[in-house]
């Protein structure tokens, strides 16, 4: 296989938030602790977690929409050159999108349809669009109404819909499909696909793994704030071919692959342990694994775990 | 006992689409009953109409033969919801929630991995996966007989979804309470139930 470019290459992410506590104590949390991800051009990089653990955070962080109070560290490198906040503004909304994780992203005093043309007229972006309304079955008067009088699903089109107006060059899309009937789901995923085909890096963010499974060519897997595990999505189909035992789990989590289950729950930011985020459900876990962990490669993939081999 | 749904048929309101036409389905105590539909089929229509949410236009609910609106109270029949973030009260501590349930024992809230200092939060202030287990808990009270169970685990990463099933499970044959589980996965519902109904239009 001929190199891909590099498009995106995030390493030992983190984002903080200031807090004040009692009034007056400042406090910091550390939301995401350490996240690193690579994606390819033409590569769809799926980064699966678990509801809570801060996986949105990533995609603000990335475009410069993060709150106010949120500090953020490490390193984003986006076609080569470091994204610097002034670049993340300049590129957002051109050559990197954003497909939210809720309506609420959608300016609810702006018509659907010069929403998403961002005001242009012209006959090019009208065709365009009417061409996207049409593949997900968006009737064209959609265009003409307001955010708060269409349905969950048909919002949910229209959130994809705006990403695919221009010609990105990186998409993020973040829980793109709660509350869409499966079907959709797989229609929506597949433009995921094909933007990827044709030359675009897509990071998809979801809770999902057997939904990332389906589409993704990489499985990033989150676990506490800490990317744990950079697999293929090959080496999912086999527990051995795994490299942490937090994937591990995952994979002996799947009705099919046993559902069996393992204790606890992830932990809370406040009370994060020293080393390893997993070390406390862990199984193989040792005294070294309260020491900070490092990302390695491992049979071509990374891994967060002094024990995987 | 014997929950039976006879020749149903709804629609939520004049000149809206026909979700369920002359539908019927029963559930045993000792069955656990998995439901796979397309989409749009109405399955949480029709568990809203079973748990008494809505009444059907024609045909009707049986427990144990008798009509379940002849039963005064407590419902018998208790749902379990896909988004619990949407059936929780917003303003109330979590303790409050499980308060709302048929004195729900502690052994199912320790069962099911609810944290003491869990009862003292907003539901904003918890995880879907967590806000879930106190869901899964308030169904669970003294005289429920009959669970269902719409799409409980599909915001949920997957060991969550394993922990809950497998105590529910337990729960349900312990307890003889019946179950009717709706999943767009079929390998979930191969896992969790006793018998598969595939439903089309």
């Amino acid at each position: 296989m001929e190199e891909r470019k590099v498009i995106l290459d995030i390493h030992n992410f983190s984002i903080a938030f200031e807090q004040y506590e009692n009034g007056f104590k400042k406090t910091s949390l550390p939301t995401i602790r350490e996240l690193d991800v690579t994606i390819h051009e033409g590569e769809m990089v799926a980064v699966v977690g678990s509801s809570g653990s801060g996986k949105s955070l990533l995609a603000h962080g990335i475009l410069g929409i993060q709150p106010y109070n949120a500090t953020l560290g490490g390193e984003i490198i986006y076609d080569g050159e470091i994204l610097t906040e002034e670049r993340k503004a300049a590129l957002r909304g051109n050559e990197i999108v954003l497909v939210p994780q809720s309506v609420a992203f959608l300016d609810p005093l702006m018509k659907i349809g010069p929403q998403i043309r961002k005001g242009k007229k012209d006959k090019a972006s009208k065709e365009k669009l009417d061409g996207i309304f049409k593949g997900f079955h968006l009737k064209e008067e959609v265009q003409d109404l307001y955010p708060f009088e269409m349905s969950g699903g048909m919002n949910r089109r229209v959130l994809v819909s705006t990403a695919m107006m221009g010609n990105p060059r990186l998409v993020i899309a973040d829980e793109p499909t709660p509350g869409l009937h499966m079907d959709m789901v797989r229609r929506v995923m597949a433009h995921f696909r094909e933007m990827a085909d044709n030359g675009a890096g897509v990071l998809l963010i979801t809770h999902d793994l057997e939904q990332a499974l389906e589409v993704a060519d990489r499985v990033v897997v989150f676990y506490a704030g800490t990317t744990v595990e950079d697999a293929d999505v090959k080496d999912f189909e086999k527990e051995e071919n795994l490299r942490h035992p937090y994937s591990k789990a995952l994979w002996r989590a799947l009705p099919q692959n046993g559902f069996q289950f393992i204790d606890g729950t992830q932990p809370y930011v406040k009370d994060l342990p020293e080393g390893c985020p997993f070390g406390p459900r862990c199984k193989e876990c040792t005294a070294e694994c309260k020491k900070r962990i490092a990302y390695r490669e491992v049979r071509g993939g990374r891994v967060r775990c002094i024990h995987a081999v | 006992m014997l929950l039976e749904a006879k020749n149903i048929s709804f629609k939520y309101g004049k000149d809206t689409r026909q979700i369920l036409d002359n539908f019927s389905l029963s559930v045993e105590s000792h069955e656990r009953v998995g439901i796979i539909a397309p989409s749009g089929f109405g399955k949480t229509t029709f568990c809203k109409i079973l748990a008494g949410y809505e009444k059907p236009d024609s045909g009707e609910i049986l427990l144990d033969g008798k009509s379940l609106s002849s039963y005064k109270g407590y419902c018998p029949v208790q749902m379990i919801w896909q988004h619990p973030e949407q059936v929780v009260n917003p303003r109330l501590h979590m303790r409050a929630a499980l308060e709302e349930g048929d004195k729900i024992e502690e052994r199912i809230i320790r069962g099911l991995g609810i944290e003491d200092d869990w009862l003292n939060r907003y539901p904003t202030e918890l995880s879907g996966g967590e806000m879930q287990r106190f869901c899964i808990a308030r169904a669970l009270g003294k005289r429920t007989k009959f669970i269902l169970a719409d799409e409980i685990t599909t915001m949920l990463d997957l060991i969550t979804q394993s922990q809950l099933w497998s105590f529910l499970i337990k729960e349900v044959q312990e307890r003889e309470i019946g179950l009717l589980a709706v999943s767009h996965s079929m390998p979930l519902l191969q896992s969790v139930c006793t018998r598969l109904q595939e439903l089309d239009k």
